[in-house]
């Protein structure tokens, strides 16, 4: 049968139709994509946190008990400000990242008083006991929770040295969105990563120096020109449980 | 003769009473752990500080029992000793079904139950409980394989291979169970290589004498009795195993009192306790050690009901001896800063406190009740219960 042109010139009409809305669609479908690759490489919000994190930094804390004020809380303060520990009036099954330690020698009377976290330790007990590989360190030598992956089971709680460790005994809300947390499975300090990935220093840190009390010191262990580091090598520091050979990320003076 | 085994004799009523009454405390248990999960672990007696509660106690009765239980079977495959071989397959099906119960109760407790198929996919080979993971449901497994051979008679020539390896695996898991808290460094209460020989110790003990109680049920409502010659062997059995458990007890705490970093953990465990202490003194030892030795091997307390008696004890020490070291070792605080005094708004240097909510106890006997529940059915469809006499065919 014979085509009449004018339904030839239709037929070209709906290719060029059909070709350029698939064009049009696919710049719509690949744009998001686009969008995160741009993020990924780069961003546009002043500083990237996709960076890859290496094992050349550890980041790790220096803590001047000499200058850690009994009955203080700023520190525990400020944790629980920036990642939404609000209490339920349940001293027993509230959360807690940092808390105030007073120690009294049995000798001597000596007081001393300090905060105790997350020692973020290069060999922690917590990440070898976890079955789901739940709890991890990253390259960086943050200690973490993959909430996703936490089963809840505690034994993390059970191993840890230093009582670090909370299980959520409950359904949370206004929960911050740079610190997701989930009933049923266990926290604990985070050392602010969403913070350090921006280049800045944990929340408690930062509450001890804005208050002039210069007790905590954060940064990169690794580097020698960094403050945490000069802090190490001028003062005499200890870890806690230095026996246990966990190689804490959190070192203390004058204990 | 051929040894014959028959099914569960009981009229239809009677069994179904007896499901009824298994399955409603099962259901109780479930909706117990309904409400935990439901609200949150803050309703149960565990806190940041006892993290391990009371169905931590349970499902590691029912895991140290599950491993224990089969004992019998092995008494007749691997040692062959003939006069246990009637009994294999009743043994091998507790094993399954206490092990079966033990998890659920494990499973049901975790801060995430959902999460299930995460715990049985991801695993970080480091972590003892990642091994135990595979060790139960590996256990599971070679149990079924085993009472297949039992039941097959073409496959009787394997069962002393199969029962060996079933052997052998239960021994590592029950290692692997004590090592649970024998790998945790930080606590003085544990972190001791002696709580792998306890736990199979106890696992020996507690699992012979479920099985005597179960064993004897299931008998009893047949309208029949364990043989003398059975409860003889099973009861002596029995004894020497509470004794090894005693004599594990005493080396780990003279072991503990000789080092002086652990005087603290021997002095709360022991005297300064107080529930601890008790339940340690009067529970485990008493209740759980001295009484059952003396029916064991009592000439005086001869025969089933004595018999009975005293495993029934040993279930009792054995939940002791379980609470004792899980909330015992869990409630004596941590030393951060050894020769100091520590005080905190976190409970540091203090004595934790616990008492187990009435669903922490549903979802402990509910367990049970599952495990009781696959042996009912089991024995009613199957034949596993040894006939023990002739009956005209």
């Amino acid at each position: 049968m014979k085509q009449d042109p004018a339904d030839t010139s239709t037929g070209k009409n709906r290719r060029t139709f059909f070709t350029q809305a698939a064009a049009g669609l696919g710049l719509l479908a690949l744009a998001p994509g686009v969008r995160l690759i741009d993020m990924a490489v780069g961003g546009n919000d002043g500083k990237n946190d996709e960076r890859a994190v290496t094992g050349a930094v550890r980041w790790g804390m220096f803590v001047d008990t000499t200058k850690c004020a009994r009955g203080c809380t700023d520190c525990v303060d400020a944790c629980n400000m920036e990642h939404g520990l609000h209490g339920f009036d349940r001293p027993q099954t509230d959360a807690q990242w940092i808390r105030k330690l007073e120690l009294r020698d049995d000798q001597t009377g000596r007081s001393t008083s300090l905060p105790m976290l997350c020692q973020h330790c290069e060999n922690p007990p917590c990440v070898d006991v976890c079955p789901t590989g739940a709890s991890f360190v990253r390259e960086d030598g943050i200690v973490l929770v993959d909430k996703h992956i936490c089963i809840g089971c505690r034994y993390c709680m059970l191993a840890c040295p230093y009582k670090a460790r909370s299980f959520v005994h409950e359904d949370l809300t206004e929960q911050r969105p740079h610190s997701p947390r989930g009933k049923g499975t266990v926290e604990s300090c985070t050392f602010c990563v969403h913070r350090v990935d921006k280049d800045r220093t944990p929340a408690c840190v930062e509450a001890c120096t804005e208050a002039g009390h210069g007790a905590l010191v954060f940064g990169d262990l690794n580097d020698d020109g960094s403050a945490v580091s000069a802090k190490l090598r001028a003062l005499p520091s200890t870890q806690v449980r230095q026996d246990l050979g966990l190689n804490t990320g959190v070192r203390y003076y004058g204990i | 003769m051929r040894q014959r085994f028959t099914t569960l004799q009981i009229g239809w009523k009677g069994y179904w009473f007896t499901l009824a009454i298994l399955g409603l405390v099962a259901l109780t248990g479930l909706l117990a752990a309904r409400y935990m999960e439901h609200n949150g672990h803050w309703v149960t007696g565990m806190s940041n500080q006892i993290v391990w509660g009371m169905p931590h106690v349970f499902a590691i009765l029912l895991i140290i029992a599950a491993s224990g239980a089969l004992n019998v079977a092995s008494m007749g495959s691997v040692f062959g000793i003939a006069r246990y071989k009637p009994l294999a397959r009743l043994s091998g099906l507790q094993a399954v079904a206490f092990l079966i119960g033990g998890l659920l109760v494990l499973v049901l407790d975790l801060g995430r139950p959902d999460r299930l198929i995460v715990a049985m996919t991801t695993y970080n080979f480091k972590s003892i409980f990642a091994w135990n993971i595979f060790l139960y449901t590996g256990f599971v497994f070679i149990a079924m394989v085993y009472l297949w051979i039992l039941f097959e008679p073409r496959m009787g020539k394997f069962s002393r291979q199969v029962g060996l390896f079933a052997f052998l695996w239960r021994f590592i898991l029950t290692t692997g169970t004590g090592s649970i808290f024998g790998f945790l460094v930080a606590r003085d209460a544990y972190d001791a290589a002696i709580m792998a020989p306890l736990f199979v110790a106890m696992s020996l003990a507690v699992g012979t004498a479920m099985f005597l109680l179960v064993t004897a049920a299931i008998f009893r409502l047949n309208g029949e009795h364990l043989e003398g010659e059975w409860i003889k062997r099973l009861r002596t059995l029995n004894g020497i195993f509470v004794a090894t458990v005693m004599y594990f007890v005493v080396v780990q705490y003279v072991a503990n009192q000789y080092v002086t970093q652990h005087h603290g953990i021997v002095r709360f465990i022991l005297s300064e306790g107080g529930a601890i202490s008790a339940i340690f003194w009067i529970g485990q030892m008493l209740i759980g050690g001295v009484l059952p030795l003396i029916v064991f091997f009592g000439s005086r307390f001869q025969g089933l009901r004595w018999t009975l008696i005293g495993a029934a004890l040993v279930v009792a020490g054995t939940i002791s001896q379980l609470y004792v070291i899980i909330i015992g070792g869990q409630a004596f605080p941590l030393d951060l800063f050894p020769g100091k005094q520590e005080s905190s708004g976190f409970f540091d240097g203090v004595v934790a406190t616990y008492s187990a909510s009435p669903q922490e106890l549903l979802l402990g006997t509910g367990g049970i009740a599952a495990s009781l529940l696959i042996i009912v059915v089991a024995v009613r469809v199957l034949p596993f219960v040894p006939a023990v006499q002739d009956r005209p065919d």
